[in-house]
């Protein structure tokens, strides 16, 4: 019988192939060669996509029973204990960078500001997707109290949850002006009309509708106008793109 | 005289760079699964919801990377998706041009008729592939119904269901996710076209072994027969 033999050769071929594509996949340079896929991907968006165009806003009826907490549930350190202990009450948004008038900002005084109110779906890149009713205050209203500055690029969100077991490399994400100006695009205070849960990163969690999860920052306290990313930590413009690969544009 | 090609060169050049791309698809796209391997009907899922399908994670035989790796998979995923859509897209546009689809997988009248069909389901059974008598008289029925549910069912829908999965698209193309009926029933529609190509592949590589491999391999190859 030659089909044995054949299965034999066609197996171990195979395996080998597996075991180059690992290798492969390990290359930096052939890392590289894939990522060109994220840099079309990106541009082709932005090509067909207004940049003002809204993601899907849903009915109160298709909000999720309940609305999947993931990450960090409560961040490490006896001074985010203090701030949720105290209801946030002397939590402070800094909003600093390259702007004109740096910004130290209170939870009431964010809550005073105008609210926007969407109900959207949430979709994480390991596959599931939520709905929940987020109200916040839009984004650009923040950044227009500070002022940009022209050569401002991008926006850096420094979060108080610490990524490391001891508290340390806290968590950021960062995105453009496109996204950072997008009417969707607010700081939420509140989940299903409810205070922001701890898990959902209370006080202040970043609203970025038009893509995946882990760009929307949770714990929120420092807003930080850039040039570019690549002075800012590891220089990939955020905590899992620096530290896994993931890609710094999540629309897809 | 020469021998008849027996695949255009047009269809080789494709036939190997989609082998290609939809191995790595499928291997990259089972390694994203395995990030969460349920699956939902309707707009949003997540593990408080039911799912209409739950797997066990699949082995790392069977996973690019072989070890658990979201990041990397989705690198190989998002970047062999435009060699699979656009491989595609050329090979559809160079097949409506020069008559290939016409020529090779258009079923006569008598070729769906019920006994035809009869005769073709009895000799695949018989795993009779007409030896070498058939070996220029083109596709058997079963073949081209096959093959056209592939080419203008299960490809295309594997390739709009991905986009609508994506919250970047959502907004670009609003109108594409509710062809599906929700982003998680697009997410399963993806992973049913996944298990149909698969089985296709399999179905496909079996009946190239019991056909004469060989033959059939350097026919993918050169185009013609060597002998």
């Amino acid at each position: 019988m030659t089909l044995p033999r054949r299965q034999i050769l066609l197996g171990s071929s195979s395996m080998l192939m597996l075991s180059g594509c690992d290798r492969l996949g390990e290359s930096k340079t052939f890392q590289d060669v894939l990522g060109l896929g994220e840099k079309a991907n990106f541009k082709i968006h932005r090509a067909l996509s207004d940049r003002m165009a809204l993601a899907r806003e849903f009915a109160p009826s298709d909000i999720s029973p309940t609305f999947r907490q993931n990450g960090t549930l409560i961040p490490a350190g006896q001074t985010y204990a203090q701030h949720a202990k105290e209801n946030f009450a002397n939590w402070q948004l800094r909003v600093d960078g390259l702007v004109e008038r740096p910004q130290a900002l209170s939870l009431a005084q964010i809550r005073a500001m105008p609210t926007r109110k969407q109900i959207t779906r949430h979709d994480c890149v390991e596959g599931w997707s939520a709905i929940g009713k987020w109200s916040g205050v839009p984004l650009k209203l923040i950044l227009d109290a500070a002022g940009l500055r022209p050569q401002a690029r991008y926006v850096v969100f420094h979060c108080a949850d610490g990524m490391d077991d001891d508290g340390g490399s806290p968590y950021y994400e960062s995105i453009d002006l496109v996204d950072a100006l997008h009417p969707q695009t607010i700081l939420a205070w509140a989940l299903n009309d409810q205070p922001l849960p701890v898990g959902n990163g209370a006080p202040l969690r970043l609203r970025v509708e038009r893509q995946l999860g882990y760009k929307h920052a949770k714990f929120v306290e420092r807003i930080e106008a850039v040039a570019d990313l690549s002075q800012i930590r590891g220089g990939k413009g955020g905590y899992w793109e620096d530290v896994a690969g993931y890609e710094w544009y999540a629309g897809i | 005289m020469n021998p008849i090609p027996r695949h255009r060169l047009s269809t080789r050049i494709w036939h190997w760079v989609n082998a290609v791309a939809v191995i790595v698809m499928i291997m990259s796209g089972l390694m994203i699964l395995n990030a969460h391997p349920r699956l939902y009907w309707g707009q949003a899922g997540a593990n408080f919801d039911t799912a209409w399908l739950e797997l066990a994670r699949f082995p790392g035989w069977l996973t690019l990377p072989s070890n658990y790796d979201l990041a990397l998979a989705r690198r190989w995923h998002l970047a062999f998706a435009w060699v699979f859509s656009f491989g595609l897209l050329g090979y559809f546009v160079r097949s409506l041009w020069n008559g290939h689809f016409r020529s090779r997988l258009a079923l006569a009248r008598k070729e769906v008729a019920p006994r035809r069909l009869w005769q073709d389901i009895k000799a695949h059974a018989r795993f009779d592939f007409g030896g070498g008598s058939q070996r220029h008289s083109g596709y058997n029925p079963l073949q081209k119904i096959t093959y056209s549910i592939v080419l203008f069912v299960l490809f295309p829908a594997i390739i709009a269901s991905g986009l609508a999965m994506s919250p970047g698209m959502n907004a670009a193309w609003p109108w594409l996710i509710d062809v599906f009926g929700g982003r998680q029933s697009a997410r399963s529609v993806h992973f049913l076209c996944m298990a149909g190509i698969a089985g296709f592949l399999v179905v496909h590589l079996l009946l190239v072994l019991a056909s004469g491999p060989v033959r059939q391999i350097r026919a993918m190859i050169t185009g013609g027969e060597a002998t």
